[in-house]
């Protein structure tokens, strides 16, 4: 029989950006939570040695341990599923801050467009405009409704920014100005003008300066170091859950976080979760964890895992098209891009942050006229400044050979030489795009791991033909020596990386038929269950999803105070 | 060499920045420790490191056999050297001690995958579900090297690394595409892991036994581990900074 403890106001499973979010909320309005993490603590002082590529980019120093959960893949239902046995298209994280420790720190907002994508692209192009099996749906939100709560995420980070000229209207500016410029973005911010686009800098979780945000957090302004993606801020500088939300909700008393404690059931009486059963990683006992109201605050596949494991809500069934959970899976098409060689010209490309760059929305959305093109959306066009560091860096002309003495040269020549613009294409769901348990391979604990049915579809191929030439365009326009552009997307393959935005599976929505949690995050059909993350996002927008991430969490804390104080029932 | 002061001056005049900084944070709620810690400590990299200038006087002891027997050694250590040669740029992989460094990583929980997902059942899957096979890396490397021999005695009745340096070229190209059969692996797959391997091994903090002396760095005029680049971040053209590595990043 598992270890019973004395029940709580709140358990949270998971405590990243959305647990850390929660976290700070509750406490703050005065509930006792809970919440359970199965990494270990991290702090600070934990990235004493953190400019160390190979350990922390390569060996993969604060991601999840695959050896103990991983994912299965498969490119269609016809095709057996196999595990990622290694780290590849995407990184998850793991411990407290989970991916809030290791990202870059790049912080939009999504769209207008993106909340109401299906009533807008038919308004403006016709039913037809949708393929038959794309399956995208409203959010059962507005970009304005939303936008307080934008709001409150980048005030609470602190994000570095200015407006963006084509997004949606915003309640006031960034709180902190805009990071330097570096030369090479002064470069691509030119040719933007020149061709008469709309270019800003890139909303930075990096902080440009200084700043002491609402709840009195202060931290200090970034070095340009170059180690964010992947790393630890040594600084704290970049903002991460362990260093703004997670000590305010300490400092409240009512906050207890369990490191180490790895949920594997959200325990339930008919319509009603009654808690979370955990493991104690340490010790292998089994915990029960009682709690009025239940959040999951983990990564999109973990959120998805676990209601599934636990028989709640409806699972989704891609052959008739009937249940929610593990449908409307969606990432992110990020291979269109163009790269300029310059012969005579060095950069100091070395240094950087992860948000340092410029950007623009021309043909992101709904910003431009789709009505000859074949596809929906776009993609948010950027060249950004991360910090080039030397393993992973190795760009050279094609028909370079890839080792010995001419790619030696080819990769030390234009290792400081070279500008890359690239298009991080939104993903569009689609009816076979989905997730659900595998039915052969199991975690350490012998339970089924999470399988994903994915791939790219001609809506992303044509999406990347032509935004990749929108990317060629900036770099022609800085004119380089030589100019190389990626058009061809080719199959969805999970070993070169891409991006960890992962996304779907818990959808929200208006309508109970067809998303799994409304637009507080709290689940139609459990009402005391709450499932906050970009699992709740009903497809992904061309942009980095944190920002958004970050809204939804802010929305979901005022949701689950209206929900206790009104004692119950499904909110509006 | 003419830089050298001025960025040492520089690198000083961020870290009393950094310290400036942390007395501000200090003030709200302290959110982390590296900067407190720095507070006190001597900037490690006033002190000229040993062994960057003088010739060397004491032996590496770090240049030993954790996993390769002899002959493995010799043999990684001839082919990383055709794939990054020595060269007019600067050292190749033998210089900068890469099979030192792979020997070393294959001894530990990169060479067991450790953390990769190694549970049965195995098949063989398309090629976008990546590697399926139940080889761990240093298996992987024992077969291959052991092939890399055999192909080199049947072809040219000389070890790998008798070879001459064309002939070494044309044994890891038939590798790389394909045209040896391995029984339990791909060797094009082994390979791509030997070339990762060793731009690993070039670039890598020295600290794992490649990137000797940091000269891997020095040839992309890369500076390593700094503190920051605040001050540097809008100037045109590559800045040149004496590169530092994360030994000098500790205080004793």
């Amino acid at each position: 029989m598992p270890k019973r403890l004395p029940k709580v106001d709140v358990v949270l499973v998971g405590v990243g950006w959305t647990g850390g979010i929660l976290a700070s909320e509750l406490t703050k309005a005065g509930l006792t939570v809970v919440g359970l993490e199965r990494g270990k603590e991290r702090k600070t002082e934990d990235y004493f040695m953190v400019h160390d590529e190979l350990r922390y980019a390569l060996r993969y120093e604060l991601m999840q341990d695959l050896s103990r959960e991983t994912v299965t893949f498969r490119s269609n239902e016809k095709v057996r599923a196999l595990p990622m046995r290694s780290y590849g298209s995407f990184l998850l994280g793991d411990g407290l801050g989970g991916a809030g420790v290791h990202w870059n720190g790049q912080t939009y907002r999504f769209l207008p467009y993106d909340f109401q994508i299906r009533t807008q692209t038919i308004e403006r192009y016709g039913a037809n405009k949708i393929p038959a099996e794309m399956t995208i749906q409203d959010w059962g939100i507005t970009y304005d409704e939303l936008e307080p709560y934008f709001d409150k995420f980048e005030k609470m980070a602190g994000i570095s920014g200015e407006e963006n000229p084509l997004g949606g209207k915003r309640s006031d500016k960034y709180p902190t100005p805009p990071m330097k410029k570096s030369p090479t973005v002064n470069m691509f911010i030119e040719a933007a003008k020149k061709l008469n686009l709309h270019p800003y800098m890139v909303p930075s979780a990096n902080l440009s300066e200084n700043y002491t945000n609402p709840d009195g957090v202060a931290r200090a302004a970034c070095q340009y170091c170059g180690y964010c993606e992947r790393f630890g801020c040594e600084y704290g500088a970049k903002a991460d859950p362990v260093v703004t939300v997670i000590p305010v909700a300490k400092k409240t008393g009512k906050f207890e976080i369990r490191s180490h404690s790895n949920v594997r059931r959200i325990l339930h009486t008919g319509n009603r979760a009654t808690g979370v059963l955990y493991v104690d990683v340490t010790t292998g006992e089994e915990i029960e964890q009682p709690a009025d109201i239940v959040v999951l605050t983990s990564f999109v596949f973990n959120n998805v895992r676990l209601l599934l494991m636990s028989n709640l809500g409806r699972p989704y069934n891609a052959a008739n098209n009937t249940g929610v959970i593990g449908k409307n899976y969606a990432y992110q098409v990020f291979k269109g891009q163009s790269v300029g060689f310059f012969n005579d010209s060095e950069f100091n490309t070395f240094a950087g942050a992860g948000s340092l760059g410029a950007c623009l929305d021309d043909f992101n959305g709904d910003n431009f006229d789709h009505s000859d093109l074949n596809f929906i959306h776009g993609a948010n066009i950027a060249y950004t400044q991360t910090g080039k560091r030397p393993i992973q860096n190795n760009l050279v002309p094609k028909g370079t050979p890839g080792w010995g003495k001419e790619f030696k040269a080819a990769s030390i020549k234009y290792y400081n030489s070279t500008i890359s613009v690239a298009a991080q294409g939104a993903c569009m769901p689609f009816r076979h795009h989905y997730l659900d348990l595998d039915p052969t391979y199991r975690d350490a604990y012998g339970d089924p791991l999470i399988r994903i049915t994915f791939d790219f579809e001609e809506q992303d191929r044509q999406l990347t033909q032509y935004l990749a030439s929108r990317c060629e365009d900036i770099v022609k326009e800085m004119k380089p020596s030589l100019v190389e552009t990626a058009k061809e997307l080719g199959p969805y393959d999970i070993t070169p990386y891409q991006s960890t935005h992962n996304t779907g599976g818990v959808i929200m929505g208006a309508d109970p038929a067809t998303s799994a949690v409304n637009s507080y995050l709290q689940m139609w059909d459990v009402e005391n269950l709450f499932v906050v993350g970009a699992s709740a996002f009903a497809h992904n927008s061309g942009y980095n999803p944190t920002g958004t991430v970050g809204a939804l969490a802010y929305r979901a804390a005022e949701g689950i105070l209206k929900y206790r104080k009104s004692g119950g029932g499904i909110l509006v | 060499m003419a830089n050298q002061e001025e960025n040492k001056d520089s690198s000083t005049i961020s870290r009393r920045k950094f310290l400036a900084n942390s007395g501000y944070a200090i003030g709200g709620l302290v959110v982390g420790g590296v900067l407190g810690s720095l507070l006190g400590r001597e900037p490690k990299q006033q002190t000229p490191a040993p062994n960057q200038s003088a010739p060397q006087q004491t032996p590496d002891f770090n240049q030993a056999l954790m996993f390769f027997t002899q002959e493995q050694f010799k043999v990684v250590d001839a082919a990383t050297e055709r794939i990054f040669p020595k060269d007019d740029n600067g050292p190749g992989a033998r210089d900068l001690g890469v099979a030192f460094f792979i020997d070393h990583q294959l001894a530990g929980e990169y060479g067991f995958n450790a953390r990769d997902y190694m549970q049965p059942p195995f098949f063989p899957g398309e090629k976008v579900q990546g590697y399926q096979g139940r080889l761990r890396r240093r298996e992987i490397y024992e077969i291959g090297l052991r092939e890399m021999q055999n192909y080199s005695m049947s072809k040219y009745k000389k070890n790998f690394y008798d070879l001459a340096p064309e002939e070494q070229d044309a044994v890891l190209t038939a590798f790389e595409k394909d045209e040896i059969k391995l029984t339990t692996t791909s060797a094009s797959g082994f390979f791509k892991m030997l070339v990762t391997n060793t731009l690993e091994g070039v670039y890598a903090d020295p600290l794992y036994g490649g990137n000797k002396n940091m000269s891997g760095w020095n040839l992309k005029k890369y500076p390593g581990n700094q503190m920051s680049y605040a001050n540097i971040i809008e100037k045109e053209g590559l800045p040149q900074i004496k590169p530092a590595s994360l030994r000098d990043h500790l205080s004793h």
